[in-house]
């Protein structure tokens, strides 16, 4: 039977994210692919697979699978409260999903985004070099129920029941920028205020930018609503006219007339990416040299993720007495996931 | 920023450009003004052509917007200042405010449909720019525009120059809902969008014609130093439009 995943219940925010499209900014085309590139990493490391390929993006809420053959599956990001057949599955780990076996994935439990991938990856058909939908732009949808998505092949039995430790990105917290081109049109003053400035993010937010909310008037530069239209990187912290701060993402504009502030670190990116609705965030001006150090600290941790692997204790066999342990911080055992399915 | 380019490269005449400054942790942009000119776009799309050309090591990815040159490149392989130090060298190069346009470029005639339910804030634009509505459509009809940068949303064109009378704002507010296909004006420039979005640019025309074709063999139709005429045509003639591939647009070679 062809490998493919059948989507019998969508949450409104499902759709296939891979590492994007780079190489066409020049057209107005942004980058996009997964708004957490990190969990990406960590679903390729778990499955041994490339990172390039396509899993599925969860804004917020899952929804009910199955697969038409047995596929190994692995849970990344922001977790969710999934099961398989009743028991619980760990998340940050990788399971096999048997054929016919339904596979449920609810609400988020900390975080914003949370990840669904595949052995093999899903094998859509690329456009323009990739398979992520770049919804601002009209290319692909959101998943809805009813799809099928085909599935890749995978050429060896390879491994499940594997868990990466993750270090926390779930909840906000410090935020490291950079000075950008636009920065200096704001006064020292504004940028102090700016660092100095409990942010908490808005329930408003997308794959092309989260809203972020503060107590207090607006951030405003000196060169007012003039400035010419200047190119726009993922992380950039807009100005909008009334003063309000938007961090960009994956799927933002390529070019734009807001000032914008300050740029986050790409490896400080899926922490705002996570931060759910509510959750505080805090900006600080790092140098460019002490950004670089950074970013190659983070390449490091992403190469080093493969040997970073560990078994689980278990199977997926012999798990429902293992439910009853904490594997990973925030994850417990229950069958409340059941109860409250619908 | 500091900027050591030879006096000769300068001959737009305002000190301090071109600049170069950074764009996030990996990027770089070389400006050539701050604000729109003839010879700084053009300087800007050749010096990205050159960028290309030159294949600087680390470099992965150019782009323009109307007066500057970015490109993206490997930070943890090639430093800030060696970056800084290739694209300062190739600036030296030559007077890029003098560069000729892009080779290759095309004079487009794109039917559109002025005023109307289908276009509804053209009296208002020509009110802003001093002009009845039969004089607005006149004027935008007649005028040949230059594609200056392809960017905000994919294959979206800004073209320009328009007469000094149509340096109008952006509205305060945003419109909620420009479809595509639409055709905007402010600040002596029109775009033609390629995606439904709100905006604060007026909106004057309407089109059929779709600028990002995903799954064409040429996905992004316009080109920067393309020309574009935007033919009045009647109400009447969308529905047929909205039939033809290319929205009734007829291309042709400019030497």
């Amino acid at each position: 039977m062809k490998r493919a995943l059948i989507v019998h219940r969508a949450g409104p925010g499902l759709s296939v994210q891979d590492d994007g499209r780079p190489g066409y900014l020049g057209f107005g085309l942004s980058r996009g692919g997964a708004v957490d590139r990190l969990a990406l990493v960590e679903g390729a490391a778990l499955l041994g697979q490339g990172e390039s390929l396509a899993a599925l993006e969860m804004a917020g809420m899952g929804g009910e699978f199955e697969a038409t053959c047995d596929v190994r599956i692995a849970l990344t990001g922001a977790p969710m409260r999934a099961s398989l057949g009743g028991v619980r599955l760990a998340w940050n780990a990788s399971h096999l999903l048997p054929a016919g076996a339904r596979l449920l994935i609810g609400g988020v439990e900390a975080g914003s985004y949370g990840y669904l991938h595949l052995g093999g990856g899903i094998d859509l058909p690329r456009i323009l070099g990739a398979r992520s939908a770049h919804l601002a732009s009209g290319l692909g949808r959101f998943v809805a129920a009813g799809s099928q998505l085909p599935v890749g092949e995978e050429s060896r039995a390879a491994l499940t029941g594997v868990c990466l430790a993750v270090a926390p990105r779930l909840d906000g917290g410090e935020i490291r920028v950079v000075p950008s081109l636009q920065t200096d049109f704001f006064a020292p003053s504004e940028r102090l205020r700016f660092e100095a400035t409990l942010f908490r993010r808005d329930a408003r937010g997308s794959r092309m930018g989260v809203r972020l909310i503060a107590d207090g008037p607006g951030f405003h530069s000196d060169a007012g609503l003039s400035v010419l239209s200047e190119v726009v990187v993922p992380g950039d912290i807009q100005i909008t006219g009334d003063g309000t701060p938007f961090v960009l993402l994956a799927e933002c504009q390529t070019t734009g007339g807001y000032p914008r502030l300050a740029s986050v670190l790409p490896c400080d990116l899926p922490r705002v990416v996570q931060a759910p609705a509510g959750a505080a965030l805090r900006f600080r001006f790092v140098t460019l040299e002490e950004a670089v150090a950074a970013e190659r600290q983070a390449e490091a941790h992403r190469k080093g993720l493969p040997a970073a692997l560990r078994p689980m204790v278990r199977n997926l066999h012999d798990m429902r007495d293992l439910l009853s342990y904490q594997l990973i911080s925030g994850v417990t055992a229950g069958d409340d996931i059941e109860r409250n399915a619908t | 920023m500091t900027s050591v380019v030879p006096t000769s490269a300068l001959s737009d005449g305002a000190a301090g450009w071109p600049r170069i400054r950074t764009v996030g942790v990996d990027g770089m942009l070389v400006s050539f003004g701050d604000r729109l000119g003839e010879p700084a776009n053009r300087a800007a799309l050749a010096f990205r052509a050159a960028l290309d050309r030159a294949a600087l090591v680390g470099a992965l990815e150019t782009s323009t917007s109307l007066v500057s040159t970015y490109v993206r490149f490997d930070a943890l392989r090639v430093g800030h200042a060696a970056m800084r130090t290739a694209l300062l060298s190739l600036l030296a190069a030559r007077d890029w405010y003098g560069a000729p346009l892009p080779e290759g470029r095309r004079l487009w005639r794109i039917p559109t449909v002025y005023g109307g339910d289908l276009a509804p804030q053209l009296a208002e634009a020509a009110q802003a720019a001093g002009m009845t509505s039969e004089v607005a459509i006149a004027s935008l009809s007649q005028s040949r525009v230059r594609v200056q940068t392809i960017g905000f949303a994919p294959g979206q064109p800004y073209l320009g120059e328009l007469d000094p009378a149509w340096d109008i704002p952006r509205q305060k507010a945003l419109s909620d809902r420009v479809p595509e296909g639409a055709l905007v004006v402010a600040i002596r420039q029109l775009v033609l969008f390629s995606v439904t979005t709100p905006t604060g640019w007026r909106h004057v025309g309407q089109t059929a014609f779709r600028l990002f074709r995903p799954e064409a063999d040429t996905p992004f139709v316009l080109r920067p130093g393309d020309e574009v005429l935007f033919e009045a045509v009647p109400p009447e003639q969308m529905a047929r439009m909205r039939t033809d591939p290319d929205g009734g647009a007829r291309a042709e070679r400019l030497e």
